[in-house]
C-alpha cells in the first residue's frame, strides 16, 4: 500500500510541476531565512563578545574636548607629557598609562604604498590596548628617549607592504621619515567601531613629534586600572586631577573627557542583544510568510484536487489510500524543500558571515526548528484539505466546484 | 449471445431497488430527488434511464454505482444489501464490480492515457507488468492503443471518452455506469461511443446502465426506464427483469 501510495504521489508531483516547485520554494525560503538570520545574529553576538574580551574592560581613554558637540574637540588644548606623568604619579589604582599622538601617513616600501595612521607612543600602549608582539621586539628605553627611527607595524600594513617577505629589518618611509621595522603586532581584527585595528604603525612618541608631527602634543592618554580597582573611582580621580591641571574653574564644563570602555562594551552588548532579537523576529516573520505561501498553494489547489479525489474514490480507491497518497506527497515535497533550504542556508550563511566578518556559529537546533515548522505546515496543509475531500461522498467530491 | 442468455435468466437481479428515497438538504430546503423507486436489473441488460433534468435519473444511477447513499429503502447489489456495507466496503465494491463513464470524462489531466487506464489497477494491487498489459489491452479494445502516450489535453473529446471507457472496463466490471456519455460530443462521435458501449454489452456481457436525454442514444438500449419527478414513470422492460 505504501509502495502504491509512493507511486501515485510521485506521479502527482510530476504531473503538477508548478504547484510542486512553488510548495518546495515556500519551504526553502522559510527554512533558509530562519537559519541564515539566526546564524548571522549568533555570529554578531559572538564577535562582539570576543572584542570586548580583547579590549579589556578596565581601559579608560582620556581625550581633549567634550564627548558631545563636534566642534569642541579642536578648541580644547591637547595634553602634554606632564599630564601623563602626573596621572602615573598622583592617581592610585592605575596599572599603566600610555600617551599617544596620531597622524595619518602614507607608508612606502619599495614600490608599494599604503595609507595608514601612525601612532607615536611607548610600550605601555601595547599593555593597555592588549596588543601582542607576534614577531620582533618592543621599543627599548634608549630608543624611546632618543626618538629613534624605528617602528612596529600592524598585520594589515605588513601584508600590504611586505606580502610574503620578512618585514623585520626592512625600512619603510613615513612621509620624510625612513624607519626600520623592529616588530609586528599580532592580528586583532576589526574593532567594534568597524575600523581595522591591524592597520597601524607604532613609533616612539618623540620620533612622531620631531620627525612627523612637528609639535609636542598628546592627543589621547590610555589608562588601564589595576585589577580589583573600579574604573569609576579611577575615572573620578582623573577628572579631578585634570580639572585642576587644566585650570577649569568650578561650575565650568570639563574641556576633556574620559571614556570608560566598560560602559561602551556594556552598551554594545546591549545592542547586539537587540540585534539578535530583531533578527529572530524577522526570521519568525519569514517563517510565517513562507508558511502562508505554502498554505495558499495547498488551499488554492483544493478545488482541482477535490475532483481528482472524487475520481479516485469512484474508481475504487479507499479513503485511507487517497490520504496515504496525499500524505506521502506532502512529506516528499516538504523534505525536499527542507533539505534544499538547509543547503542554501548553510552556503549563504558561510558566504555572508565571511563578507560581514563575523564568526560562523553553527546551531543545529535552529535547523531542526526551522525544518519542523516549515515541513509541518507543508504536511498539515497538504493533508487536511485532502482528508476533508476524501470524507465526502464520491459524487459530492466529483461535483465539487 | 451471452447477453441474450443473461437477460432471460431467472437468476437473481444484479441490481435491485426497493422503495429507494433520496432527500437532499433538510427542513424547508429539503428536496426529494427520488420518491420511492423500485427497479430490478438482470445481469447483461442494457438499460437507458431517461427523463427531464431533475427527474432523478442521475441520482438513481449514482446510488446504483455506490457513489451516493439512499435516504430510505433497500438496495441489493448481486443480492448483497449495500445499506449494510461500510464506506470502505462500498469502495471495494466499486473497485471490483463496477466501472464509470462520466459526461465530463473525469480523466486526470496532464496524465497519459495509459496511466489513466492503469489507475484502477493500481488500487487493485495489480503488479506493474500485468497492469501495463491489461491497460494496453483495454486501450486496444477502444481503438486507442497508438495514443497511449497522449494526455487528455492532446486528445479529442471522443478520444477522451474512449479513454475513460477503457479505464472503466480495464477491471472487467460486471456493471458499467454511464452518465450522459455522449453529452459533450457531437452526434457522429456520440454514435461511435454508443457502438462501443453496445459492443461491450454484447461481446463481454457487461451490464450497462446509462443515463441520457437523447432518444437516439437511448435507442441502443433494449430497455428504457423513464423518470418523472423522482419516480419511474415508464419502464418497457418491467416484467422481463422481474423474475419472482
Amino acid at each position: 500500500m505504501l509502495w502504491n501510495a509512493l507511486l501515485l504521489a510521485l506521479r502527482e508531483i510530476r504531473r503538477n510541476v508548478m504547484r510542486s516547485s512553488l510548495t518546495i520554494l515556500g519551504i526553502v525560503i522559510g527554512v533558509a531565512a530562519v537559519i541564515i538570520m539566526v546564524t548571522i545574529g549568533n555570529g554578531a553576538t559572538a564577535r562582539v563578545t570576543e572584542e570586548i574580551a580583547s579590549l579589556g574592560s578596565n581601559l579608560l581613554i582620556l581625550r581633549p574636548g567634550q564627548r558631545l558637540g563636534p566642534g569642541q574637540r579642536s578648541e580644547a588644548a591637547p595634553f602634554d607629557i606632564e599630564d601623563v606623568e602626573a596621572i602615573a604619579r598622583d592617581i592610585g589604582g592605575v596599572f599603566a598609562v600610555a600617551p599617544s599622538s596620531v597622524q595619518p601617513a602614507t607608508a612606502i616600501y619599495g614600490n608599494l604604498n599604503w595609507n595608514t595612521t601612525v601612532t607615536g607612543t611607548d610600550n605601555h600602549y601595547l599593555t593597555v590596548r592588549n596588543h601582542v608582539i607576534a614577531s620582533g621586539r618592543e621599543f627599548s628605553e634608549n630608543e624611546l628617549r632618543a626618538g629613534r627611527a624605528i617602528c612596529i607595524i600592524g598585520e594589515t600594513v605588513r601584508k600590504e607592504l611586505f606580502g610574503s617577505q620578512d618585514p623585520l629589518g626592512g625600512k619603510i618611509r613615513l612621509g620624510k621619515l625612513s624607519c626600520e621595522v623592529i616588530g609586528v603586532l599580532a592580528s586583532k581584527g576589526q574593532s567594534m567601531g568597524g575600523s581595522d585595528q591591524d592597520d597601524t604603525v607604532l613609533v616612539p612618541l618623540r620620533t612622531l613629534w620631531r620627525r612627523i608631527a612637528g609639535n609636542q602634543e598628546i592627543s589621547h592618554i590610555h589608562i588601564s586600572a589595576r585589577e580589583g580597582v573600579t574604573t569609576e573611582k579611577v575615572q573620578r580621580d582623573i577628572e579631578l586631577l585634570m580639572r585642576e591641571r587644566r585650570r577649569v574653574s568650578a561650575g565650568e564644563e570639563d574641556d576633556f573627557s574620559v571614556l570608560d570602555m566598560k560602559e561602551i562594551s556594556e552598551a554594545l552588548t546591549g545592542s547586539t542583544e537587540v540585534l539578535t532579537s530583531l533578527l529572530g523576529t524577522v526570521a519568525a516573520v519569514s517563517l510565517l510568510v513562507g508558511g502562508i505561501g505554502i498554505m495558499n498553494i495547498m488551499l488554492v489547489s483544493v478545488t482541482e484536487r477535490t475532483r481528482e479525489i472524487g475520481v479516485r474514490l469512484a474508481i475504487g480507491a479507499l479513503e485511507r489510500e487517497v490520504l496515504m497518497q496525499f500524505l506521502v506527497e506532502a512529506v516528499v515535497l516538504s523534505s525536499l524543500g527542507g533539505v534544499l533550504g538547509i543547503v542554501l542556508a548553510l552556503a549563504a550563511s558561510s558566504v555572508l558571515t565571511d563578507v560581514m566578518r563575523v564568526p560562523y556559529v553553527f546551531d543545529p537546533w535552529i535547523i531542526v526548528i526551522a525544518v519542523i515548522f516549515s515541513a509541518g505546515i507543508g504536511v498539515i496543509f497538504g493533508y487536511f484539505p485532502a482528508r476533508k475531500a476524501a470524507q465526502l461522498n464520491p459524487i459530492d467530491a466529483l461535483r465539487h466546484e | 449471445m451471452k447477453s441474450a442468455f443473461s437477460r432471460e435468466a431467472e437468476g437473481p437481479p444484479i441490481i435491485e431497488f426497493r422503495g429507494i428515497v433520496k432527500v437532499y438538504g433538510a427542513g424547508h430546503a429539503a428536496v426529494k430527488a427520488l420518491r420511492g423507486v423500485d427497479i430490478r436489473i438482470a445481469p447483461g441488460e442494457f438499460v437507458a434511464m431517461m427523463g427531464p433534468s431533475g427527474s432523478g435519473k442521475s441520482t438513481c444511477m449514482n446510488i446504483m454505482g455506490c457513489l451516493d447513499t439512499p435516504t430510505e429503502g433497500t438496495y441489493l447489489f448481486n443480492g448483497v444489501d449495500v445499506g449494510a456495507l461500510s464506506r470502505n466496503q462500498r469502495a471495494i465494491l466499486r473497485r471490483n464490480y463496477v466501472g464509470f463513464v462520466f459526461q465530463g470524462f473525469n480523466l486526470l489531466s496532464r496524465t497519459s492515457a495509459l496511466e489513466n487506464v492503469e489507475l484502477p489497477l493500481i488500487y487493485r494491487g495489480v503488479s506493474a507488468g500485468e497492469r501495463h498489459a491489461q491497460a494496453l489491452e483495454a486501450l486496444e479494445a477502444v481503438g486507442l492503443r497508438e495514443w497511449k502516450r497522449h494526455t487528455p489535453g492532446e486528445l479529442s473529446g471522443g478520444q477522451q471518452q474512449r479513454v475513460s471507457i477503457a479505464r472503466a472496463i480495464v477491471t472487467a466490471p460486471e456493471v458499467l455506469f454511464a452518465d450522459e456519455p455522449t453529452g459533450n460530443l457531437d452526434t457522429a462521435r456520440g454514435r461511435e461511443i454508443m457502438e462501443l458501449i453496445k459492443r461491450l454489452n454484447v461481446e463481454r456481457g457487461i451490464t450497462v446502465v446509462m443515463v441520457t436525454h437523447e432518444s437516439e442514444m437511448a435507442s441502443y438500449a433494449e430497455r428504457i426506464v423513464r423518470f418523472l419527478d423522482g419516480v419511474v414513470e415508464e419502464d418497457n422492460g418491467r416484467g422481463k427483469g422481474e423474475g419472482t
